[in-house]
């Protein structure tokens, strides 16, 4: 049964990637979930992680300044500062903690995030 | 020609694993070959970590197995496949899908199970135990169909498996036999401490409950029926009231097993056959089942050393444990329990922080036997150190648990410990250990893990290896890293004088020419600010929109629920009624909560992201400018009414302070500035409490610099006296500039005066004397900067682009429905838990 989840992933196309600022995140809604997408601009990339911070209980993780924390690229939520990383969810802090993250694709320049059914 | 040694593992868990990388490490001759039976459908993986999964950790990254590790080592792995029968006179193993082969040695690593209690309808459907991945995939199926849950069991992983339904937003019950949680680990006291936590983040807790029946429910799947003729009902239960050693295969050929389960082992992990080796949660020695990883780990270790031909004998392990349950620290050492004869107990209760700590001591209070923590675990490290090192205790061990008063260090420093002390209980590396590693260069905390696992798996240990790492790099004379952060070897001040002199304006440039790495939230805010006191670029610029705090990224201060406040500048405090009335409309338009600041200002609450453009535009349109509430830069002159109005005043105060906070109005620095002015020696204005003060005297103004309200509080400095009204401007420019310039990222002007070499006596040097040389040129780049002024608000509102940035979701108009408020006192205020709960539930 799981490994069908894997297999049903629905894309949604969400923007285009110039829609989200240079290193950086916005909030996209995509079937009543709430995703924070971050751009690498260098590497020319996307992510994709839950907008709900749960230390605060609010969704405010897109609006977190990214960066990186020794290999590991992370948004830092911007309410108490602990660190996600953007391509596991994985809280850096609590290893107890983590957010949910989804696939990203990109074509045509339009970001895709993958939701499973 | 010899053959090779053939090793046979059954078990292919957590030590199993551990036990062929052992082998495989001192294989290069290639004398074995391995063979490993492994029952689950994946490798090793971390079972510790494994409510992780819950969390969003997905099987693969649990994986402990490096890729190509049974390849590159050639060894054999029977995925999926039971071992169901030894033949120890033919040296034979046979499986479930019939493979048959043969062994020199064979490891058991067969772990152990979860106890099911044999209660009438414990194999009803959404019955689960909690032990492996694919538990947790059932258990995370049916969790989406039910609304509740019960775990049976309150042990350690009880209450792990109770998380996990906390986390899957299940009305969660922890069902205990005993009276208490934990029973096996902590005492009564800290029981019910544990106990009163985890109700208060809504796990319902049921002690001394046996549980008789599971039936079918009413409003859930099943019904809990008690012993004591109470029930509960729930729609999923998990098993965990205790382990079981998976001692069944050692049973059937007859090896040596306790009474009570596990498969008994001598000091070498042999069992009563000596070609059979028993490791990990299987095994019992001297009537000891460890539940723990970091014993098995050692266990494996002795077995391969045995095999390969080195010395190497199990010693027992300690039982201590520390962990974080629901974000409740927990932690156990020793005797916790005050077994032993004569022992004498102490005990710190703080009911309102709700933090238990007990320690057992021996009959003459001179050595620590074990201890209980419940609600903060900070003194765990420093407790095992004296347990496990039989160190002599201070004179009051009571020192030990007790809040620690200004000043004193209780406890023990690092430097008392023997090198053999073992810190890191996972991974058994000594204080020697660590300071060896340190010695050859590992430097740093990432560095010390990376080269010696210390502090990589429960992390109970973090703390004193941090501790250890700094009193040798002491002892070394190493300089205390004063890097901004790890992508940039500089101080602050550095940065400035780089950005300064190579006109630097972007941090994409910063980083390539001076730095590594993508910067962080320290770095970029750091850098941005930087950029603004050097070049005064408007802040939501493309370039530095990513290097911005929340706060100046949206141009408001963010509140817990994700919304905004709103302050608009009001200089000097001094407001008229037509713009008094504005504030009033724009607030009740937009239902914000509307307060009086301790800074002469007004702010209003409760705005969401969407609706910010629009109320600054209506606030701008009525000639308002933002108060950058939200930036590391020129808060609020306050003044008093001076002597316009007031019968002592001596001058004009207010009018003194408008100017001030006009002249500096958008300045960026380390940390925010706050001035007063009063109008005579009564001081109304406080400002002898702020970074800039001025008080009006019969002979001009008195200029006070360094002083703070807040956290430290710190009366400002005279820094000169019966100052005019030009020398004041001046002197207050070079002031704020060589601030600017010099301090530390969000070093406020107190802190910086309390660091900076010579003082006061210093400062006046640089900025009444000009002995740096430097007076102009500070002068003229504030000129530039109030040159360059501009309301942010303003420009933002008049660029579409940039109002884009705050519609809630880049792919859609919908509000955030998660910001919900409840009225107190005829205004709005965020609801809290419960109450955004029941309104959902409405
Ligand atoms: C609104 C206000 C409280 C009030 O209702 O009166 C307030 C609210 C906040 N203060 Fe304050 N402070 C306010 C006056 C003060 C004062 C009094 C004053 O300025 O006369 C002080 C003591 C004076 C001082 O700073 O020396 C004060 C000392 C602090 C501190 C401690 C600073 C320190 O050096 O110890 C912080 C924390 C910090 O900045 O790191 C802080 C931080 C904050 C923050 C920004 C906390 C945060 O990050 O969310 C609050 C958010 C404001 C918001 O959301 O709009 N606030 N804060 C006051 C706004 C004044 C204004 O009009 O701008
Ligand atoms: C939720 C949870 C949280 C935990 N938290 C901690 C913690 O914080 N700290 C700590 O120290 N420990 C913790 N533990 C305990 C820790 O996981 C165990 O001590 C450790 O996994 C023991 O390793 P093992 O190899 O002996 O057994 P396991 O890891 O259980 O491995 C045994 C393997 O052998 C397989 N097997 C059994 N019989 C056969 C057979 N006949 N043929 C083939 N394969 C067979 C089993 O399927 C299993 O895969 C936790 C355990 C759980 C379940
Ligand atoms: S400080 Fe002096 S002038 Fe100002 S209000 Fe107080 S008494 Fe009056
Ligand atoms: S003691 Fe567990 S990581 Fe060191």
């Amino acid at each position: 049964m799981q490994t069908a989840q894997q297999e049903n992933i629905t894309w949604h196309d969400i923007c285009a990637i110039s829609e989200i600022p240079k290193d950086a995140g916005v909030a996209a809604l995509v079937e009543g979930q709430q995703i924070a997408l971050f751009s690498i601009a260098k590497t020319s990339q996307v992510f994709a992680i839950a907008n709900y911070d749960p230390f605060s209980e609010a969704n405010v993780l897109a609006r977190g300044i990214i960066g990186s924390i020794g290999e590991a690229l992370v948004v830092a939520s911007p309410i108490y500062k602990q660190h996600f990383d953007l391509t596991t969810g994985q809280c850096l802090e609590d290893e107890t903690v983590a957010v949910e993250s989804y696939p990203v694709r990109i074509d045509n320049d339009r970001v895709y995030i993958g939701l499973t059914v | 020609m010899r053959t090779k040694k053939k090793i046979v593992v059954i078990g292919n868990g957590m030590v199993g694993h551990k036990f062929m990388q052992a082998i495989a490490k001192e294989n290069n001759a290639n004398e074995f070959e391995l063979i490993t039976f492994c029952e689950e459908s994946r490798l090793a993986y971390d079972r510790v970590q494994l409510s992780s999964y819950f969390s969003g950790r997905t099987a693969e990254e649990l994986s402990l197995v490096e890729p190509g590790f049974y390849e590159d080592n050639d060894i054999t792995v029977h995925i999926g496949d039971r071992a169901n029968h030894i033949d120890r006179d033919k040296q034979v193993v046979t499986s479930e899908k019939g493979v048959s082969v043969e062994y020199d040695k064979l490891v058991l690593a067969t772990g152990s199970s979860p106890f099911v209690p044999p209660i009438p309808g414990h194999d009803r459907e959404n019955c689960f135990v909690y032990r492996t991945i694919d538990d947790l995939e059932k258990i995370s199926a049916a969790g989406k169909k039910a609304k509740s849950g019960a775990v049976i069991g309150g042990g350690l992983l009880g209450l792990e498996a109770a998380k996990a339904l906390k986390d899957m937003n299940l009305e969660t019950h922890v069902i205990q036999f005993s009276s208490r949680l934990m029973n096996m680990q902590i005492d009564e006291g800290g029981g019910s401490m544990l106990s009163e936590k985890m109700e208060e983040m809504g796990v319902r807790i049921h002690t001394n409950k046996n549980t008789s029946l599971i039936e079918e429910g009413k409003n859930a799947v099943h019904k809990l029926n008690f012993a004591d003729g109470e029930s509960i009902e729930a729609d999923i239960i998990l098993f965990s009231p205790g382990i079981r050693p998976r001692d069944e295969l050692a049973r059937e050929c007859s090896i040596e097993t306790g009474e009570r389960g596990g498969i008994v082992i001598n000091d070498q992990c042999q069992t009563s056959d000596e070609n059979i080796y028993a490791i990990g949660e299987c095994a019992l020695w001297e009537g000891m089942i460890y539940g723990l990883v970091a014993p098995g780990y050692n266990m494996a270790q002795v077995a391969a050393d045995q095999l390969i031909g080195k010395d190497n004998a199990f010693k027992g392990a300690d039982m201590s444990t520390k962990l974080k349950l629901m974000g409740v620290d927990v932690a156990s050492i020793g005797d916790a329990h005050a077994n032993t004869k004569g022992s004498k107990v102490f005990t710190y209760v703080n009911g309102p922080e709700q933090v238990y700590k007990k320690i057992v001591v021996n009959e003459d209070c001179t050595r620590l036997l074990g201890a209980v923590l419940i609600g903060d675990a900070n003194d765990y490290g420093n407790l095992l150190q004296l347990k496990l090192n039989d160190i002599a205790l201070p004179e009051t061990p009571d020192a030990l648990i007790l809040p620690q008063r200004d000043g004193a260090v209780a406890g023990i420093g690092v430097d008392a410990l023997p090198d053999t002390a073992q810190i890191c209980s996972c991974f058994d590396v000594s204080k020697g250990a660590l300071c060896t590693a340190v010695s050859d260069g590992a430097t740093t905390m990432a560095a010390i893990k990376e080269c010696t696992s210390a502090s990589t798996g429960c992390g109970g240990c973090t703390a004193l290896v941090g501790q250890v790492l700094n009193k040798e790099l002491e002892k070394m004379g190493v300089e205390v890293n004063t890097d901004l952060c790890e992508h940039f070897p500089y101080t602050r001040q550095d940065l400035y004088t780089l950005i300064r002199v190579n006109e630097i304006k972007s941090f994409d440039d910063l980083i390539e020419q001076h730095g590594s790495g993508h910067g962080c939230e320290i770095c970029k805010p750091t850098a941005a600010s930087i950029f603004a006191s050097c070049w005064n670029d408007y802040i939501l610029e493309e370039n530095h929109v990513g290097l911005q705090d929340t706060n100046d990224r949206y141009l408001g201060n963010i509140q817990k629920n994700g919304t905004y406040s709103i302050v608009p500048r009001i200089p000097g405090g001094e407001i008229t009624p037509d713009k008094l009335i504005v504030l009033g409309q724009v607030a009740k338009k937009y239902n914000l909560y509307t307060k009086i600041t301790g800074g002469q200002r007004v702010d209003l609450f409760g705005a969401r992201l969407e609706e910010l453009p629009d109320i600054w535009k209506e606030l701008i349109d009525a000639g308002f400018e933002t108060g950058h509430a939200y930036g590391k830069s020129l808060r609020t002159v306050k003044s008093c009414v001076g002597s316009t109005w007031c019968r002592y005043g001596v001058d004009d105060s207010v009018g003194t302070a408008i100017e001030l906070e006009n002249r500096y109005k958008g300045l960026r620095s380390p940390h925010k500035i706050k001035f007063a002015v009063s109008g005579c020696t009564r001081e109304c204005a406080e400002a002898q409490s702020k970074d800039v003060g001025i008080i009006a005297t019969e002979n001009g103004w008195n200029l006070y610099v360094c002083g703070n309200g807040g956290m430290k509080p710190r009366h400002a400095d005279l820094l000169a006296t019966d100052l005019d009204r030009e020398t004041l401007i001046k002197y207050i420019d070079r002031f704020l500039m060589f601030y600017v310039k010099t301090a530390d990222r969000l070093q406020r002007t107190a802190t910086w005066m309390n660091n900076l070499e010579g003082g006061l006596d210093y400062l006046r040097e640089v900025i009444i004397n000009d002995s740096l040389g430097l007076s102009a040129q500070l002068e003229k780049e504030m000129q530039s900067l109030i040159g360059t002024y501009q309301c942010e608000w303003k420009t933002t509102i008049e660029d579409p682009e940039k109002i884009k940035a705050f519609k809630p979701f880049v792919n859609a108009n919908t509000a955030d429905s998660n910001i919900v408020f409840v009225e107190e006192r005829a205004q709005i205020r965020p609801a809290n838990d419960d109450e955004r709960k029941q309104l959902a539930n409405a």
